[in-house]
């Protein structure tokens, strides 16, 4: 029986550049930021890493399909490097393709590169749904966009748990309201502005009930990690305290959301799987009271709320109790998006996930600065691509290593 | 006997008011006042004439066992395709058999009651049995003259056969003449008009008389033994009047031209008003139905005490009283891509529709058929090779199973103002289906605020998209909230 990857990885290094609108920046300039923060951290030579994991999501304004985005960017000499993408997990399944290869004892060095050039664009939000959904969907997927279809758990979740529009609209409201008030504290955040509730609620509304003030930043940014084995990492940074994965879980939907009546539309079945199993892979038995801190995949107001649900710490239909009650506020009992989230700190979809973690392992090693945390044991990142009915979950549990 | 077994009728639900048409055109035509009264109705920004046609056969054929209709005939003057059968789409979207034989019928107004007829002489030869005629128009005019205000959109479908005959038919005559009061050249979009007057006195008022005198002496009826006289005239009452007083039909037996309520629907609208005259007819009541166009086709029906079997069906009247009126008279214009808005850098998105794809998938997209699987019994849209029941996953289980009649109400729901639409904001959502099934779908005919977790939809078949860089119109089925007015 498998026993999953607890303390076989550690973070050695880690970089993320300042996301936002960084117009005068190409993803080919956006990766090099983020990987000399990285590798200057890391303290080893590029020449060490032995293998890559690129992510990004939006080929057609990035860098094109496949890994050599990443290879001749970085001038890598050759080396095995992998490109991933899974929708807005991408950033997490980059940094399990790095930590799976150093776990088999594939190579001892490796890294997890995340980026997204977004402002490419010509518009705001994400481009548009078109020829890239494929011959079938492009004939079938009805005429969605990304607040829309998250948009979709609101009123879900008010049917089931009978909430007025009004008390909901409060709620994911003060979820952002919250997330604003972190992201002022982080220089490398997309919106550093804190935001009243009532002009979070006064705000225009993109897709009912989601207002604008409800939508993450879309932002340009990059993202890296370098991880070896905790032996490795000991020898390379003797003395220092050491971040060590203690849980690493996907969960990907099975149709069951999109075509079956045994869901009701108002939570994330991937979520749900994929926290249990983070949970039992890193020994967690009661998330509520062990997390220290949490990133979540914060896209849209809403989708923090229900997923706080889905990570099994606030109980069934009590996250907005737990949310008005300051819970995950920066001096309640679990911070959640310290740095920001998605909403402040942006998302650049490639980047994302391992931004969060960025986060995380900083807030280990005592490196957050005005907003460090005191003593957090466990981090968990929740990364999540797709939509409400169809979707990817990554999470990782990150702690201090205690070998 | 032979004739009408079953009729079907489809107004859109939008209502033009035309005093919007009047304030937005008075400037350069006060003259428009004259018809500016009532309303016209005017399809959604997703609805074209194939769509309207197919709405209106689902209400004929409601209830009637498909597999039995063995021809298929759709007429319209504005059909999405001149080459690629349009009654084929239709055929599909009703689910209709593989072995069903369809032809368009198009060229001329008259064409809706030209496909009548050659649907009754197929049922008359005993070469076929079940004949379902559908005719639909959503029309094109260009802006501020009178036949923007005349014309509205609609569609008519009638069953034909031999068995539980609810109008019998008597016979027809027709002329053919081509008297050019408009016509449309190929490649052009509008039509070009000829004066009015002319058109009354030497078309309408000449040759009308002409077909129903024929068909008078052919069938040996007499003006007085009529009990309703339909015939499409954009000119009015007074006009029909007259013409029925050539005829001794008494006035009182002519029936309204339906301006005030919804327009001249063209193609489809010598069988709206026959519908409208066949519903509130009692048995043994003689109604002759005219057309006009490049000639006339007058046919004679006789109702018979079937007819009471079908109080329940959406006809014509039905169909009017789901309504809601529009005052925009930009909106309209823009659905009817008569202007150049800025829709951004969003509506660029490019779609070419890979026919390989949609041939593969044809039953599930434009047909609507979902899956039941035999092993565990859930119902199931779309179709997959394994089955979406997590405790089953079969696979290759599924049998075919027709969503397009499934109630169902709305799972979950947003308004999007992000997502390019015609008509924004988009609504969409999760659609649970009475038979337990649930899947994704676009609404349409629905305005923001009057849905909720539980409303009830009915599935429409509608235009999902169009291709205008390659000229390919996609349909796609939407769920239609059933809403109070």
């Amino acid at each position: 029986m498998a026993d999953g990857i607890k303390d076989k990885i550690a973070i050695l290094g880690m970089g993320c550049t300042k996301f936002g609108e960084r117009w005068d920046m190409g993803p080919e300039n956006l990766m090099v930021e983020a990987f000399e923060e990285c590798l200057e951290d890391a303290g080893i030579e590029a020449s060490e890493i032995q293998a890559a994991w690129y992510g990004t999501c939006y080929d057609e304004q990035g860098t094109g399909k496949g890994a050599t985005g990443l290879g001749v960017t970085l001038r890598f000499p050759y080396i095995p490097i992998t490109r991933v993408e899974n929708f807005c997990a991408t950033g997490t399944e980059a940094f399990r393709g790095a930590c799976y290869a150093v776990a088999s004892g594939a190579c001892d060095i490796a890294l997890a590169l995340g980026v997204e050039k977004l402002k490419d664009t010509g518009y705001g939000g994400l481009p548009a749904i078109d020829a890239h959904a494929g011959p079938l969907n492009g004939q079938v997927l009805p005429n969605i966009s990304a607040p829309g279809a998250f948009a979709q758990l609101a009123s879900a979740y008010r049917a089931k748990f009978n909430v007025s529009k009004e008390d909901l609209k409060r709620a994911i409201g003060m979820i952002s309201v919250k997330s604003h008030a972190n992201g002022v504290k982080n220089p490398k955040a997309h919106l550093r502005k804190a935001v009243s509730i009532e002009k979070m609620l006064a705000s225009p509304i993109i897709a009912d009930p989601l207002g604008l003030f409800d939508c993450c930043g879309v932002s340009d940014g990059s993202a890296c990690a370098i991880v070896t084995t905790p032996e490795i990492a000991k020898k390379l940074k003797a003395n220092a305290d050491l971040v060590s994965v203690k849980a690493l879980q996907i969960a990907v939907s099975s149709g069951v959301e999109l075509g079956h009546n045994s869901w009701d539309g108002s939570y994330f079945s991937t979520t749900q799987q994929a926290s249990a199993r983070a949970y039992e892979e890193a020994g967690i038995k009661n998330p509520r009271e062990e997390l220290s801190m949490i990133e979540v995949h914060d896209c849209f107001s809403i989708t923090e709320l229900v997923t706080m649900e889905d990570i099994h710490i606030s109980p069934k239909g009590g996250a907005i109790k737990d949310v008005m009650d300051g819970f995950y506020n920066a001096d309640g009992q679990i911070p959640c998006q310290i740095d920001g989230g998605l909403k402040c700190f942006g998302h650049p979809i490639g980047a994302s996930g391992l931004r969060m973690l960025y986060e995380m392992y900083l807030q280990v090693l005592g490196r957050a600065g005005e907003r460090q945390l005191k003593d957090p044991k466990y981090g968990l990142t929740h990364n999540l691509g797709g939509f409400p009915f169809s979707n990817v979950c990554g999470l990782t549990i990150v702690g201090k290593y205690e070998g | 006997m032979f004739g009408i077994t079953s009729y079907g009728g489809y107004i859109p639900r939008y209502r033009l008011n035309r005093g919007a048409i009047y304030g937005a055109n008075a400037w350069m035509a006060p003259g428009l006042i004259g018809s500016a009264s009532g309303e016209k109705s005017m399809a959604n920004w997703d609805e074209d004439s194939l769509t309207l046609a197919v709405e209106a056969s689902r209400n004929c054929i409601k209830g009637l066992d498909k597999s039995k209709i063995d021809l298929a005939y759709l007429a319209s003057v504005n059909l999405p395709y001149q080459d690629r059968q349009n009654a084929g789409i239709m055929s599909t979207a009703l689910n209709l058999k593989d072995s069903v034989e369809s032809a368009d019928f198009t060229g001329s107004m008259r064409s809706g009651a030209s496909a009548l007829l050659a649907g009754i002489n197929a049922v008359k030869s005993g070469d076929y049995n079940n004949v379902l005629v559908a005719a639909g128009d959503r029309r094109i005019t260009k802006m501020g003259y009178l036949h923007e205000l005349w014309a509205g959109d609609g569609a008519a479908a009638l069953m034909l056969g031999t068995e539980n005959v609810i109008a019998e038919f008597k016979g027809s005559f027709t002329v053919t003449d081509d008297f050019v009061d408009h016509y449309r050249g190929l490649g052009e979009k509008f039509d070009y008009n000829w004066e009015e007057r002319w058109i009354k006195d030497e078309g309408y008022s000449k040759i009308i008389p002409k077909a129903v005198q024929g068909l008078m002496d052919k069938t040996g009826v007499k003006g007085e033994d009529i009990a309703r006289f339909t015939t499409p005239c954009v000119f009015g009452a007074r006009t029909i009047n007259a013409i029925a007083g050539q005829l001794g039909i008494p006035v009182d037996k002519t029936m309204d031209n339906m301006h005030s309520v919804c327009g001249d629907t063209g193609t489809a609208h010598s069988l709206v008003m026959l519908i409208s005259a066949i519903e509130d007819a009692k048995p043994g009541d003689k109604i002759i139905a005219v057309s006009f166009g490049q000639g006339a086709t007058a046919m004679l029906f006789e109702v018979t005490d079937k007819i009471a079997d079908h109080k329940d069906r959406t006809g014509i009247k039905a169909t009017l009283a789901d309504r809601k009126e529009e005052q925009n008279y930009m909106k309209f214009l823009s659905h009817r891509g008569l202007l150049s808005q800025d829709w951004m850098m969003r509506a660029e998105a490019s779609w070419r529709t890979a026919v390989t794809t949609l041939y593969r998938n044809r039953k599930m997209i434009l047909g609507m058929v979902g899956g039941k699987c035999s092993k565990c019994g859930t119902d199931q849209f779309p179709k997959m090779e394994i089955c979406v029941n997590p405790e089953c996953t079969a696979h290759h289980t599924q049998e075919d199973l027709e969503f397009s009649e499934c109630d169902g109400k709305i799972a979950s729901y947003t308004s999007d103002l992000l997502t390019y639409t015609l008509d924004p904001p988009a609504h969409y959502g999760m659609v649970e289906f009475d038979n337990g099934a649930k899947s994704l779908f676009d609404f349409t005919d629905n305005e923001t605020g009057l849905i909720d977790v539980g409303t009830p939809i009915r599935m429409v078949f509608r235009v999902r998209n169009i291709d205008k860089e390659r000229g390919f119109t996609q349909y796609i089925w939407k769920a239609k909230p059933i809403v109070s007015n």
